[in-house]
């Protein structure tokens, strides 16, 4: 009964609409203001678009002042700094493009209106003025790539031989987090050898392994290098740490990396940002199904010595799943495929049960 | 099929087509009408197509805005039409990625590309060359028609139990190529490709022909540096396509193998739905560069010809020469050949070498210098002009104000280094969305109540075109303004909801409002409908030269026939853009009256040409 009542109103709603127009129509015929070549309505959209940009400008200006707490989120890490300067190096020359380019615009628009007896100046061209514009926009571009360029390749270098090694592992719809343990060496991993207890695929007959940790949590320490191997088994998935400024995909088959130094722990953000629970939170930021918009992991940032500390009370992969081990010298594989299947979707389904409750609180 | 037409086609191109002229009226509609070689019903055709995309893309991204901007709606009253995409109240997360997917598909090929060059190409060239018809009306109308062909496809795609393609409009594989990875990777994708390729040789077939009528079939006069700007944007734009098409087909070709054959170009180390998967070697990287070798000149194709639009609409309306005219084909040159050579610019965190990243780089922000001189130049045509302020022409002012806000923010994105944390951000829908989403369609809405009487016979209405403009233009800086903010906050994209993440719990009355304005944008565009339907039937009649305009198009009838002229074409003696010369009569000179009838204001060196 709604339902009807809401069509027929809109249709009601549409046929004055459609009636006014008709009136409007009539009345310019019966004005002669269909004769004219440029009428009263040169004015008002001139005056509109002076408008448009006083109002527009002034209300951007007060949305942007308005939200500048949430949008500019902090910075974690020691590349971030650059990385903002950068960003707010090339804002700055921007925003002055900007606001010549959008004013004149409209200011033109609005002095040169159709008056009538009037006449445009007849001007083709002008090859002093168009050098001069082209040659600056080329100098400006010049010294932001080099600038750009500078920070590219600092923040891509190598990362230092002492970094700690933290490996991250992409799949739908959550992240795996390995530790290469006391050797500091990732053990040999195949993704044939991938099944629901051996989720790495972690090749147990390479030595390598045998102290590989595997966490629930990412932590790392304080002002110290950190170089994240990124993974991923199944499809592209992206290592993304909006505070850290740091982002890279995970490419299964092809292995990449990142590395940062984390110059906030977790305490230090929680007092920042006055959140008693702040958690920097891993992003995948790059579509990889259904679950994409919930594939999460924690990441601690801890001081040096209590990271010290965790790692110690860690056991190893191989301590913590013994039977995989005696399978292994037995030959019975330990689990099947198709429980992973369903612990996978049980992820999925997971991340949805969340976003359900979330909605309804 | 078309048989008929064939037999007519060499003499239309004849000296004096016009004795055909009248044959062509005793025409079966069916060739008339339908498979008709004439590039104005051609164009007309691609038009009505463009626009009927135009709506089902607005209505897929209305559907999601509802869902990002009112996360803890229900969609209970959509089910009579979405069906079993709603589970329990809430939209299917799946369903989500399609509508994104096929959002971005339709409005970047079917309307951006083939509704925008398709039509205007299409109208234009023959008209304001002074040509009869295309080089080959027979290829032309195939380009229709496998354009067509890829429609039905596509759209019949939409109605899959599966779902459409759902891996993005960039298909990245392995997402694209694993049906166990997703739903919409089944029967959704092999559609979509197959209706993709369909759509490659519907753009190669128009874009031989463009190519081949501007060079070859220009009337007498008509020098490549007398014709109008559309015609260069036009031309360069046939040429990027025919260049960088191609490599997406393969790219495309080489998926389907993937999918289907069982080869591994794009596909290695994969174990998903609890099974290994045997391909090994293969590069997901490679099926990016090939992707972006034609999905950055694409975002040329789109604006390229808008860009030409605007620059006829600017000069006709300001009554002032369109400034710089030799920069401008410089610049549109120099964009061209600059656009083959940035597609890394995507994948700067892709993980390909860092050193690619600084030469991509490099090239990127090189093309932000003829994008500037066109700006420029753009100021300039309006500086001390008499401005007209007809709705193409607020159209075109629009279209600079909006290129000008979305270029600006591309300098930031091609910075690799920023990139890091922009990558994938709203920063970059908010970008593509401003500089060529919707520059791209105002150029389409300038070009559309521009030409509409020379293809129509009748004039749209002036009001509701202001009405229009204004909350298309008001609308999109509403909806797009504020998703900078959301991705500087680092907000991701093509996130179904903001929810299961602590950082990404602000900003949902932001989210809402963005919701909100492009709802109300969407449905601005029905006035444009209601407008563009009413005034084909019944519109105020159109007089010969409306804008009082240069070009040639303005010489034939008010409702031309195929054939174009009636009698002689014109010949052409000045360039396009005579408007307020001084001495003159009137402030316009069109490019068909020779100098000798214009000795008052004839410059010091046209007197030799009198």
């Amino acid at each position: 009964m709604i339902t009807l009542a809401v069509a027929i109103s809109v249709i009601l709603v549409l046929v004055i609409l459609v009636l006014l127009f008709r009136i409007q129509t009539l009345a310019s015929v019966f004005t002669g203001s269909t004769q004219k070549r440029v009428g009263k309505s040169n004015k008002i959209n001139a005056i509109l678009l002076l408008s448009f940009l006083i109002l527009g400008g002034a209300a951007f200006a007060w949305s942007y002042m308005s939200h500048r707490e949430n949008i500019l989120i902090p910075i974690a890490s020691e590349h971030g700094v650059w990385i903002d300067d950068m960003f707010w190096l090339t804002m700055a020359i921007l925003m002055i493009v900007f606001v010549i380019t959008q004013v004149l615009l409209f200011w033109y628009s609005y002095k040169y209106q159709h008056k009538e007896g009037n006449r445009a100046y007849f001007l083709s061209h002008n090859n002093r003025l168009e050098v001069f514009w082209t040659v600056i926009p080329a100098i400006v571009m010049a010294l932001l790539v080099f600038r750009g360029w500078k920070t590219w390749t600092t923040i891509t270098n190598p990362a230092p031989a002492d970094a700690i090694v933290v490996e991250v592992m992409g799949k739908q719809f959550n992240w795996l987090i390995r530790y290469p343990g006391a050797d500091n060496k990732l053990g040999v991993v195949k993704h044939t050898l991938i099944d629901g207890s051996n989720e790495f695929g972690m090749d147990l007959t390479d030595k390598n392994v045998m102290d590989d940790f595997v966490t629930n949590e990412i932590h790392i320490p304080k002002g110290k290098p950190v170089l994240f191997k990124i993974r991923s088994r199944d499809v592209i998935h992206s290592f993304y740490v909006p505070y850290f400024r740091a982002q890279m995909h995970a490419v299964p088959g092809m292995p990449t990396k990142f590395w940062l130094t984390p110059t906030k722990s977790t305490a230090d953000m929680a007092e920042e940002t006055g959140k008693p629970d702040f958690n920097y939170e891993l992003v995948c930021n790059q579509i990889c199904g259904r679950g994409h918009f919930a594939m999460r992991a924690v990441i601690v940032v801890d001081e040096p010595e209590d990271y010290e500390k965790w790692v110690a009370k860690q056991k190893s992969f191989v301590e913590s799943n013994p039977d995989l081990m005696a399978n292994l010298k037995t030959g019975v594989p330990a689990t099947t495929g198709p429980a992973t299947e369903a612990s996978e979707q049980d992820d999925a389904k997971k991340a949805e049960e969340i976003v359900r409750e979330k909605a309804q609180l | 099929m078309a048989n008929p037409n064939i037999t007519i086609h060499p003499e239309v191109h004849a000296e004096h087509a016009h004795h055909e002229h009248d044959e062509h009226h005793d025409q079966h509609w069916l060739w008339k009408y339908i498979f008709s070689q004439d590039h104005k019903v051609i164009a007309k055709q691609f038009l009505f197509l463009g626009i009927f995309w135009a709506f089902i893309g607005g209505a897929l991204s209305s559907l999601f805005r509802i869902q990002l901007g009112w996360p803890e709606a229900t969609f209970a009253w959509l089910e009579p039409v979405l069906g079993t995409w709603v589970e329990g109240g809430k939209l299917n997360p799946d369903f989500y990625l399609a509508l994104v997917t096929m959002h971005g598909t339709i409005m970047v090929f079917f309307v951006l590309t083939a509704g925008l060059s398709g039509t205007f190409s299409n109208f234009l060239i023959p008209l304001q060359i002074g040509a009869r018809d295309m080089a080959s009306g027979f290829m032309n109308m195939l380009s229709f028609w496998f354009f067509f062909i890829a429609s039905a496809i596509m759209f019949y795609s939409l109605f899959l139990q599966n779902g459409p393609a759902a891996a993005g409009w960039t298909i990245y594989p392995p997402l694209s190529a694993l049906p166990q990875a997703m739903p919409g990777s089944g029967a959704g994708m092999t559609l979509w490709l197959v209706s993709m390729a369909l759509f490659i040789v519907s753009q190669l077939l128009g874009g031989v022909n463009y190519i081949t009528t501007v060079i070859n079939m220009r009337t007498k006069g008509m020098s490549m540096t007398k014709m109008p700007l559309t015609i260069w944007s036009f031309f360069l734009t046939a040429i990027l396509g025919l260049l960088s098409f191609p490599v997406l087909f393969s790219c495309a070709l080489l998926l389907i193998f993937d999918r289907s054959f069982g080869t591994s170009f794009y596909l290695s180390d994969i174990y998903v739905a609890g099974e290994a998967l045997t391909n090994v070697g293969g590069s997901p990287i490679l099926f990016q560069h090939l992707f972006w070798f034609l999905g950055h000149p694409e975002v040329y194709i789109v604006i390229l010809p808008a860009m030409g639009i605007v620059s006829e609409v600017l000069a006709t309306n300001a009554r002032k020469p369109i400034f710089g005219y030799r920069a401008m084909i410089g610049s549109l040159l120099g964009i061209t050949v600059l656009a083959f050579v940035v597609w890394a610019h995507h994948m700067f965190v892709s993980g390909m070498n860092p050193f690619l990243g600084s030469v991509f780089m490099f090239l990127t922000l090189i093309i932000a210098v003829p994008s500037a001189v066109k700006v420029f130049n753009w100021l300039g045509t309006i500086w001390r002009g008499n401005l007209v302020f007809t709705t193409p022409m607020l159209f075109a002012i629009g279209f600079v104000s909006l290129f000008i806000s979305g270029g600006l923010t591309g300098i930031l994105l091609g910075n690799s280094a920023v990139d890091i944390q922009l990558h994938n951000t709203y920063f970059v829908v908010a970008h593509f969305h401003l500089v060529m989403g919707s520059a791209a369609f105002f150029g389409m809405f300038c070009g559309v109540y521009h030409w509409f009487p020379k293809m129509f016979g009748r004039m749209m209405d002036e009001k509701l075109g202001y009405i229009h403009f204004w909350l298309t233009f008001i609308g999109v800086y509403l909806v797009f303004l504020p998703m900078h903010y959301v991705g500087i906050a680092g907000f991701p994209r093509r996130y179904y909801a903001f929810t299961a993440f602590d950082a990404f719990s602000q900003f949902g009355d932001l989210n809402m409002y963005i919701s909100l304005a492009a709802i109300l944008a969407f449905l601005g565009q029905f006035i444009f409908l209601f407008n563009f339907v009413y005034s084909i039937f019944r519109g105020r009649r159109s007089p010969l030269n409306p804008w009082h305009s240069n070009t040639l198009e303005w010489t034939t009838p008010v409702n031309p026939g195929h054939g174009n002229w009636p009698g002689e074409i014109p010949t052409v003696y000045r360039w396009p853009y005579d408007y307020s010369k001084p001495g003159a009569a009137e402030d316009y000179i069109p490019q068909h009256i020779p100098f000798s009838q214009t000795t008052s204001s004839n410059l010091p060196n046209e007197k030799e040409l009198e």
